[in-house]
């Protein structure tokens, strides 16, 4: 194992600042040390981030979404940057459920680190068996349920786009755990998000996840040719953070103050943090922008104590869902 | 000078711009990085943080020299071109600016067991690792030989060097401007032969690759090549930038250029799986190619992918 950092970089934890959360709704407690967490599919195992932090100074780590079976993913290029952000089409390319269960948990949990796991199917079943399965670790402290992955072969696998398809798939993966928190993760690619989240919810959804990325596409304008080679791709990055921000509001509107969220989108510094905590998110995930630097976590983890106690404050919390109304708040 | 990092790998440091000149088409940045410098090896690269409108990537560079002494404590050397958003700024950044560097990243090329002569293979400014991997090879004792090959004079960086540092140094342009009219699979046998050659390092574009590895399999010489493929994270994290690797027992996975790689033993590359498959190569006008949206892919019915393949293919990738 590598020696620990020694190495300067962001600003020490703060004390007197509560950054902790609780993530547990009404099925308990589940509380984080703070409130920064790794976006699915942005942290790979987690070992090759802990090549240069300790990851176990994160709130937890939401680990790459599992499938029943190994996948290879999709063709390449999978990437292409677009302004303010990229788009990604993987294809959910995983090592399959038991290997992450077998060989990835264990060693996360032995690092220190609270393990979220993130789980994903083409079928309810799917869902199902992987829940299952996730179950058997004693370490995975959550689930994401990802309702959303937009690069899979036709709309109706984003099982997010309707509430009813959405509700289904938890309710199937709240039977086979029925003690877990669960967070159903959202796409923004819908009319109203508020009605999905709901319906989830009532599905036994523990909260939120919002928003996994939303589809777009580049096409190159000498060649005609598509810049991603699935042609449809997942936009993130600053670019969409607004969209993060209205749809986690819209959400945090809907569901209370009992509900948690995981907000995430273009988060990048600790303004976006706030913002998004602002908006109604319990807990914020850091995705494409660990790609752009892969010490942001670490860093906001390190600066928020700094940023809050700046300004009076003394716990994250009491800034969730803090925004002035306005004129026409609906 | 802020570093972060660990004892051991990589590091994200803010590096000065010592100095900058032009090779040619391309330019070349030396970075005062005294902590990437001492930790890096042939074959690794750097992922530099850029600072223009709209981009939020970093644009990763094969690091092409390092030095450990003088005033600084320690420099390194990459090699661009510039033709996008991202390479254009890096490319005008006048020395003393900063930049934000991270590495050194991937896997270094191996080097021989014991004394033997080698051939570098450089394709475009895919020869800037080379001529890094030479002056290590040769403080190691081995002769050291080059086959530098691009599509005109503009696009060799620096020939001085390599004819400096080799037993042997052959150059092909497709314009004919310098040395062989052609490519450097045309000189590849010769030059194996000539030189008594007993591994061969290649980096280059990814069809130059394929055909130099096809080569060396066919006459039984082992061959390194360090690939190159769009990535974003260059850590490991984004699964972007995988190519089919042949493992143990004939299975075919997909692994990550950035970590796993960019060096490969060139036989563990399934060609034939990736979308460097074409095998007619089409030469493409570099001017019309941006630094980060350059993709050639052609879908086909059955669902795979196919590339239509440069001689020279300019990228922020290597």
């Amino acid at each position: 194992m590598t020696a620990p950092t020694t190495t300067s970089g962001g600003a020490a934890p703060t004390d007197g600042i509560d950054l902790s959360v609780d993530l547990g709704g009404n099925d308990g407690a589940l509380v984080l040390p703070n409130p920064i967490v790794t976006a699915s599919g942005c942290f790979a195992s987690g070992r090759e981030i802990d090549a240069l932090w300790d990851v176990a100074e994160l709130g937890a780590v939401v680990a790459k979404s599992v499938t029943r079976e190994p996948r290879q993913g999709l063709p390449t290029p999978r990437m292409t940057e677009t302004p303010s952000g990229m788009l990604n089409a993987i294809g959910l390319q995983n090592p399959g459920v038991d290997t992450w269960v077998d060989r990835d948990v264990p060693w996360l949990a032995a690092r220190g680190a609270r393990v979220i796991a993130s789980i994903a199917g083409n079928t309810v079943e799917d869902f199902r068996e992987v829940a299952k399965r996730v179950g058997t670790s004693r370490e995975v402290v959550a689930v994401e349920v990802n309702l959303s992955c937009p690069n899979v072969s036709h709309r109706g696998l984003v099982f997010a786009t309707q509430a009813s398809t959405a509700a289904e798939v938890v309710r199937a993966v709240r039977a086979a755990l029925p003690t877990m928190p669960l967070f159903a993760k959202l796409t923004p690619d819908v009319t109203e998000i508020a009605p999905v989240g709901r319906a989830v919810v009532e599905a036994g959804a523990t909260g939120v996840s919002a928003i996994n990325t939303t589809l777009g596409m580049a096409i190159d304008a000498e060649t005609g040719r598509v810049k991603v080679a699935n042609g449809y791709a997942g936009l993130s990055g600053p670019a969409i953070r607004p969209m993060a921000v209205r749809a986690i509001h819209q959400l945090h509107a809907e569901l209370g103050p009992d509900v948690p969220i995981i907000g995430m989108g273009g988060v990048r510094s600790v303004e976006d943090v706030v913002e998004l905590v602002r908006a109604g998110a319990s807990a914020v995930a850091v995705g494409t922008a660990t790609f752009a630097d892969p010490f942001t976590a670490r860093t906001l983890v390190r600066s928020l104590g700094s940023w809050l106690e700046q300004r009076g404050f003394t716990s994250l919390s009491e800034l969730r869902g803090s925004v002035h109304r306005w004129p026409h708040n609906p | 000078m802020s570093v972060q990092g660990r004892d051991v790998g990589p590091v994200a440091m803010t590096c000065e711009v010592v100095d900058r000149r032009r090779y040619g088409r391309y330019w070349g940045l030396t970075l005062s990085a005294p902590d990437i410098a001492r930790r890096a090896a042939p074959g690794q690269f750097v992922n530099v943080a850029v600072e223009a409108p709209g981009t939020l990537l970093r644009r990763p560079f094969s690091i092409a020299g390092v030095s450990l002494g003088g005033q600084v404590a320690g420099t390194i050397d990459i090699v661009l071109d510039a033709h996008g958003p991202g390479t254009d700024a890096l490319a005008t950044i006048a020395p003393g600016a900063s930049l934000d560097v991270l590495g050194p990243l991937g896997k270094p090329f191996p080097m021989p067991q014991r004394r033997v002569a080698t051939l570098l293979v450089g394709g475009g400014y895919g020869a800037a690792p080379m001529y890094y991997l030479g002056e290590r090879l040769r403080a190691g004792g081995h002769r050291v030989n080059f086959l530098i090959g691009a599509a005109d004079t503009q696009r060799i960086i620096d020939p001085i060097t390599p004819k400096r540092m080799a037993n042997q140094a052959s150059f092909t342009t497709e314009d004919g401007s310098m040395g062989h009219r052609g490519r450097v699979t045309d000189l590849l046998a010769d030059d194996l032969a000539s030189t008594g050659a007993k591994v061969v390092y290649a980096c280059g574009p990814n069809a130059m690759l394929a055909a130099v590895g096809a080569i060396c399999e066919d006459l039984g010489v082992p061959c390194q090549v360090s690939v190159e493929e769009h990535m974003a994270c260059g850590v490991g994290v984004c699964m972007t930038c995988v190519l089919p690797l042949r493992g143990r027992g004939g299975t075919i996975a997909n692994r990550r250029v950035c970590i796993d790689g960019p060096v490969f033993t060139s036989t563990r590359i399934a060609w034939d799986q990736s979308r460097y498959a074409d095998p007619a190569p089409t030469t493409v006008d570099a001017g019309t190619i941006g630094d980060r949206d350059t993709i050639e892919v052609e879908a086909e019915g059955d669902g795979s992918f196919k590339a239509g393949v440069r001689t020279v293919r300019p990228q922020d990738t290597r």
